[in-house]
């Protein structure tokens, strides 16, 4: 009897430790995010500076940086990051493929192709002006992964190939669309291409409540469907066979991680390698049952960029980096590492 | 209680793979299907497992139309151990039988003490819990094999339905696994197995159906199917049959032409 107690009470507490551990890792670099800059703010400022500015009450010049800056800023580069690793775990999971990366259906052309348009269009047409950069980026990735989605049908399903091959072939035309505006345009070219590296640069509270919305409910949909992703690794047949829906389970965690990801590059830029990376680095770390990987890498996704856009705003301090330079610059590695293990198998 | 198939008619677009074809499987017993390549085999299994829907043609599950299970349903009633398996790396055994639970859990309720049962049940009539920690790709494959098997059994089927479960395994591992489905038959289980080897078919099978060019030419007890003449003629090259310890063992001849003048 105590031992089959044992045995059933040992895997729900190793599946849900790590969670809980990197929970609180992120907790951590959250704080000392906040309190990092060109001015250190002390854990009781901080915590002052926070609590005033719940209460609405922002009054001083470190009440401002903590809450108008620091705060947004440190949230959206988490949210961001979590949103980018878990739609990146969830198309890995579903392309079977570790080399998949939420922008392989071509999100990130579309946005910067939208971004850019209304970067050197700005002014001259009043309703893309409305719309502003995030919601042309936003728009654009959501239309461009649409259009890959009814270009990839085959008798009412998505077969993976065709998918990733649209998703390719429309993402280099929409970059092409990109470089031209560029040259079009060759006073705005820097604009567009720091948009296109990333930054946190713009955080505020405005952008911070503009992703959450999108990104709780797809990160909701994502998490649940870990059994699903789990299954499906056995092949479409074998999932079939098991119960699993799998043409609708695909759809909804292709749609479900195109929004997330749209949400992100939307108010961030194109951050590259996070989506890529951070799942992959998870799976290595604490296996590839997708019931504890997609948790993890939302929180090790947000823990990633949180760091990295500290590095990316202090390294140079006043100036600023890019981080999608940073994330590439530890990501590009990884991923030529990476590379090498699949050929040497 | 049988799976039961009734004038079957289905194909990929092109010709009838299966033209009427019927075929009745019953618990307790293995059923050997046999038969040269495209005669039919492994779409049967598609057909019945929902992946592909029949032109024409009655299929029942104990008596219900196959089209009237849900998917969760069609899952919990017939397993399938498919031709190549695909095993996903870093995945543990049990990781791997515990799949075998979606059916009775569905996409999203934990594990409950009988699905935690039904998986130490399984792995324990394969033989496989010593490995239940281990990595499923790192093991040979027999051992692979049997990890599939007990997914299967893990669903707690009535019915399996094994796609030449043997091939690329050697002669102990085809045994052994053919061992497996057999004490799991004795205790209720009906299993349809799809085989190339028609002397493992004989020694392993209650009854034999010969599937040729979609329909089931010969069906019966082992003994009374595998005559020379039939064989010879549905794999389209000649073969003798003797009988060892009352099984027939089919023996191929090497063709006339090829054979060494007579001294």
């Amino acid at each position: 009897m105590a031992r089959v107690l044992t045995r059933t009470a040992v895997p729900t507490t190793r599946a849900v430790a790590p969670v809980l551990v990197s929970t609180a890792a992120l907790g951590v670099v959250l704080v000392a995010a906040t309190s990092v800059g060109s001015v250190w703010v002390g854990p009781g400022a901080l915590l002052s500076a926070v609590g005033d500015g719940v209460r609405g009450q922002v009054h001083g010049t470190v009440d401002t940086i903590v809450w108008q800056l620091r705060v947004p800023r440190v949230l959206l580069a988490a949210l961001v990051g979590a949103a980018l690793a878990l739609a990146g775990a969830a198309f890995q999971g579903v392309f079977r493929n570790p080399l998949a990366d939420p922008y392989l259906l071509g999100a990130a052309s579309g946005a910067g192709f939208g971004a850019s348009a209304v970067l050197v269009l700005a002014g001259s047409v009043p309703w893309l002006t409305r719309l502003g950069v995030p919601g042309a980026a936003f728009v654009c990735a959501l239309a461009t992964v649409a259009a890959v989605m009814v270009l990839a049908r085959r008798d009412g399903g998505l077969p993976a190939v065709s998918l990733i091959l649209a998703g390719v072939v429309l993402g280099s035309s929409l970059s092409a669309g990109t470089s031209f505006l560029m040259l079009a345009a060759r006073d705005r070219a820097a604009g567009i291409l720091s948009w296109l590296l990333g930054s946190f640069a713009f955080a505020s509270w405005e952008r911070v409540l503009s992703v959450a919305p999108l990104f709780l409910p797809a990160a909701a949909v994502l998490l649940l469907a870990g059994r699903a992703l789990d299954v499906m690794q056995l092949g479409e047949e074998s999932a079939a066979q098991l119960g699993v829906p799998v043409e609708r389970v695909r759809l909804a965690l292709l749609v479900a991680a195109t929004l997330a990801t749209a949400a992100a590059v939307a108010v961030a830029g194109v951050i590259g390698f996070v989506g890529l990376v951070v799942p992959h680095a998870v799976r290595l770390a604490f296996g590839p049952r997708h019931v504890r990987l997609l948790p993890l890498a939302a929180v090790w996704g947000a823990i990633f960029l949180v760091l990295a856009d500290l590095f990316a705003r202090t390294v140079l301090a006043p100036a600023e980096l890019p981080v999608g330079i940073v994330t590439a610059l530890v990501g590009g590695p990884f991923f030529l590492l990476l590379l090498r293990r699949q050929h040497a198998r | 209680m049988s799976v039961e198939v009734r004038g079957l008619y289905a194909g990929y677009g092109g010709p009838d793979v299966l033209a009427a074809c019927d075929l009745r499987l019953d618990p307790g017993e293995v059923l050997g299907v046999i038969g040269p390549n495209g005669a039919g085999k492994s779409t049967l299994i598609r057909v019945l497992t929902r992946r592909l829907s029949p032109r024409s043609g009655r299929l029942t599950v104990d008596g219900r139309p196959l089209g009237r299970f849900g998917r969760l349903d069609l899952a919990r009633a017939l397993a399938v151990v498919p031709q190549v398996p695909e095993l996903p790396a870093g995945y543990s055994v049990r990781d791997l039988v515990a799949m075998g639970r979606t059916p009775h859990l569905g996409l999203l309720r934990p594990e409950r003490d009988e699905d935690r049962r039904a998986i130490e049940r399984a792995l324990r009539v394969t033989d496989t819990g010593a490995l239940a920690h281990r990595e499923a790709t790192r093991l040979s494959g027999g051992e692979r094999q049997r990890v599939v098997l007990a997914r299967a059994l893990a669903q707690e089927p009535r019915y399996l339905l094994l796609d030449e479960p043997t091939n690329h395994l050697y002669l102990r591992y085809q045994v052994e696994m053919l061992a497996y489905t057999r004490q799991e038959v004795d205790r209720g289980l009906g299993a349809l197995v799809v085989l190339h080897d028609l002397n493992l078919a004989a020694r392993f099978c209650d009854r034999l159906a010969v599937l040729e060019r979609g329909r089931v030419v010969a069906e019966g007890a082992p003994e009374a199917v595998l005559s020379a003449e039939l064989v010879s003629r549905v794999y389209g090259t000649e073969v003798d049959v003797r009988s060892v310890d009352a099984h027939p063992t089919v023996l191929p001849r090497l063709p006339r032409r090829m054979r060494p003048p007579d001294p």
